[in-house]
């Protein structure tokens, strides 16, 4: 359908009441999620099952199908709400399609073997609203995804979108706007923290005719995923961002650097940019504003230090991604030498709304000195997997326990690891402490761009630290010497220590090189790249020791120094683990115990996973 | 003359700009699955730029290979939530059953194995990419039957 250009306010004002009374005259909505974790587990299908059955029963004008970006809970991919009411359907199956839309749609009856089943109580749970998992969140951004189908910029504008950018235009100057984002306390997102608001206000104060803006969409932190969910699911909130981040700096022209290894973010936001253009919310004099701006979008080749913004202006220039120093900031020199603002994609998705609700309602959620909510992704050894926002304070326990459910399996919570591989691992002691910008850096680690990662206590720290710096040590771009040589040398350390080659003084030496490699290191990979060392060693320091002095993994997990015995009691003697085993290792007769050969076992764990009756022991 | 044909249709796309060269050499290696040498030169001439300048990018960047691929892409994902739920055993299993290391292509050229830092869908991790098809929940036990399952396809 070819799109009208939207030339005044007016027009979008119109527009938006025309989609909103066409939106109401549908009595029910099928909300299908359908974000890359959906897909992976086939919501493909699923959509296709529900399109067939509407087809079958001649339902195009009662019932609307809306296919959105992620929901947040992945755990129950791929799952449907059913509105008005918002009941919940989780795991669906392309079979279950029919029977939804007979019963539920048609009939409003419930089918109680779709519901979600909360793990605590065994109680069946009929609406989204009730789910403790969605319960204690707090989803100004998130929940939007359920609003809107993210290829159909309809959607969104029906839910007031580019309204913010509407009352810009109608009545802010460029210092007021700054100003509400610098009242509203936002800090960026992507890791440090820096006052939004304040970033603004060096770029427009920057001399310069030619301005740009960056949204960093380069989410590289292993296990953080929410930038992806919002570029997949809400990608026109971002484009506002932008839009109103440009219009308050001066800047006409904007990059979106996303990674490649994100196809459905790519594709939807290519589909939002060209939609945006169609109204003219992109392009020349936007809204009969006068202003102009465009965005383009640069695709990553997997280089995580390109989520340095230095790195990363370079890559958008052809180079490769190397920092550089700074001063001077990007405000002053960045994108071709131009004055620059980088905002990562969430910081840039809290803009519409700080401007359309104003800076005093939003610096009411949170705490003294981050207001807001912040999304994590919670994940590892945990109940409830998903995207989780919440108003920023919120203890890691509430986070962890009420809203994550707990550790699955009855095991034991370790500890959880924030902010990626410039973060640091969090132990139970500190489980009460709420979770803002200060306190995480004071306990070693970093809020980061939002990964959450649970341990329990089949997790080993040595082994952790070892994962980490394996993954700086590929990751530095090696312009350093401190954190070139400093990681791999520190990688080596605890390699050997988790290898049981490990020697009395080497956490010493670990902690001397740390220090080095965090001074001596020019961008935030290298400065931050020791805290999963230092946080380890600081709280689990009896684990190096244990694999140091008895060359023991507590955790079982380290390779080179644990055994796999077969325990006999338990055994029955089924031979599934010999069959299973690539080495021939394991020997014996049916209904006898079994044994395994320690000279030909490669410890690769089959025997441990096919067995049923537990009776594989790892030491 | 083909070839070059072919890459001059996704220089065009990008009308010749320098500052597009990562964009450039993505939209090739997916025409060619890798990055030949003299296809790299040719970039290098038509962008008029120094061929090192073309070798530093296509070298930094992890996604871009300049030795031919195999007829499957297997990707496993080493995200810290994959990690701490086994995905390096997984790696290390597929890496036994084929015979390459992360990086190499195996021998009848079958399959190249590569890794990735994450892939976001934590939930179902340890995760296994192959073609562009996502296997979730990973384990040791299933790699056999999932490789055969592409060595089948190739037979058939």
């Amino acid at each position: 359908m070819a799109k009208e250009k939207l030339k005044k306010i007016e027009d979008l004002r119109r527009l938006r009441e025309k989609l909103i009374e066409q939106r109401a005259a549908k009595k029910s909505w099928v909300i299908i999620s359908s974000g890359t974790c959906g897909l992976a587990r086939g919501s493909g299908k699923v959509i296709q099952a529900f399109k067939d059955v509407v087809k079958k029963y001649n339902l195009e004008d009662k019932i609307n199908l809306r296919i959105t970006g992620c929901h947040g809970f992945c755990q129950a991919e791929p799952n449907v709400v059913i509105s008005p009411e918002g009941i919940f359907y989780q795991r669906i199956k392309p079979e279950d399609a029919e029977e939804i839309v007979v019963e539920t749609v048609l009939k409003r009856k419930i089918i109680p073997r779709l519901l979600y089943v909360d793990p605590q109580s065994g109680e069946r749970i009929v609406y989204k609203k009730d789910i403790p998992f969605y319960k204690k969140q707090r989803r100004l951004l998130l929940e939007n995804n359920l609003m809107i189908d993210p290829k159909n910029i309809n959607d969104y504008l029906a839910i007031g979108g580019y309204e913010a950018l509407s009352k810009v235009f109608a009545g802010m100057s460029s210092e007021e706007v700054i100003e509400e984002i610098k009242k509203s306390g936002l800090r960026g997102r992507g890791g440090a923290g820096f006052p939004t608001g304040k970033k603004w206000e060096a770029c427009r104060r920057a001399k310069g005719d030619i301005k740009y803006v960056i949204c960093n969409a380069d989410e590289g932190d292993p296990g953080a995923y929410m930038d992806r969910s919002l570029l997949e699911g809400n990608p026109h909130s971002i484009l506002e961002g932008m839009l109103i981040g440009a219009y308050a700096i001066g800047a006409s022209e904007g990059f979106i650097y996303v990674r490649d290894e994100y196809p459905l973010a790519v594709e939807n936001v290519t589909i939002a940019i060209n939609q945006a253009k169609e109204y003219g919310l992109l392009g020349k004099n936007i809204l009969g504003s006068g202003f102009n701006f465009e965005i383009k979008i640069n695709r990553g080749a997997g280089a995580f230090v390109c989520g340095e913004e230095t790195a990363l202006m370079a890559s958008i220039e052809g180079r490769k991604g190397e920092p550089r120093q700074r001063p001077p900031f990007p405000a002053q020199k960045g994108l071709w030498g131009k004055p620059t603002n980088i905002n990562n994609v969430e910081t840039w998705a809290n803009v519409p709304l700080i401007i359309s609700k104003g800076a005093d309602w939003y610096s009411r959620i949170g705490t003294d000195k981050s207001k807001g909510t912040k999304i994590f992704s919670l994940v590892g050894k945990i109940n409830n997997t998903g995207l989780v926002e919440i108003p920023i304070g919120m203890t890691l326990r509430e986070i962890i326990y009420e809203i994550g459910g707990g550790i699955p399996d009855n095991k034991k919570f370790k500890a959880v690891q924030t902010g990626g591989p410039s973060g640091g691992c969090i132990p139970k002691e500190l489980l009460d402490l709420p979770v803002d910008y200060e306190t995480l850096t004071k306990a070693g680690s970093i809020m980061g761009s939002g990964g959450m990662i649970v341990m329990d206590e089949d997790t080993c720290m040595v082994d952790v630290a070892k994962y980490f710096l394996n993954f700086l040590r590929e990751e530095s771009c090696g312009k350093c010497l401190s954190c070139r040589e400093g990681i791999q040398r520190m990688y080596e350390i605890v390699t050997d220590i988790s290898e049981g080659k490990g020697k009395e003084g080497d956490i010493e030496l670990l902690e001397k090189l740390a220090n080095v490699v965090k001074d001596a290191s020019m961008c935030g990979l290298g400065q931050t790249g020791a805290n999963p060392v230092l946080s380890t060693i600081r709280y689990f320091r009896d684990e190096y020791e244990a694999h140091i002095k008895y060359k023991r993994c507590p955790a079982a997990v380290c390779k080179e120094i644990i055994q796999y015995s077969i325990d006999e009691e338990k055994c029955t003697g089924c031979m599934a683990c010999i069959k299973a085993c690539p080495q021939g290792a394991i020997t014996g007769e049916k209904k006898k115990p079994h044994k395994i050969d320690q000279s030909k076992c490669i410890k690769c764990g089959v025997c441990s996973e096919i067995c049923k009756f537990d009776a594989i022991m790892v030491e | 003359m083909q070839e070059k044909l072919k890459v001059d249709r996704v220089i065009d796309r990008y009308e010749g700009d320098k500052a597009n060269l990562i964009s450039i050499l993505q939209d090739v290696q997916r025409e060619y699955n890798w990055l030949p040498q003299d296809v790299l030169t040719y970039i290098a001439q038509k962008l008029n730029l120094p061929l090192i300048d073309v070798f530093e990018v296509a070298t930094f960047y992890k996604s871009f290979s300049l030795k031919p691929r195999g007829r499957h892409l297997i990707t496993v994902c080493l995200g810290t939530a994959c990690h701490v739920r086994g995905g390096q055993r997984v790696l290390e299993e597929i890496e036994r059953r084929i015979n390459v290391k992360p990086g190499e292509t195996s021998e009848d050229k079958q399959f190249t194995l590569e890794t990735v830092n994450c892939l976001g869908c934590c939930a179902i991790g340890p995760i296994v990419v192959i073609d562009g098809e996502y296997y979730g929940q990973m384990n040791t036990r299933k790699v056999a039957s999932l490789l055969e399952k592409y060595s089948k396809k190739d037979k058939d």
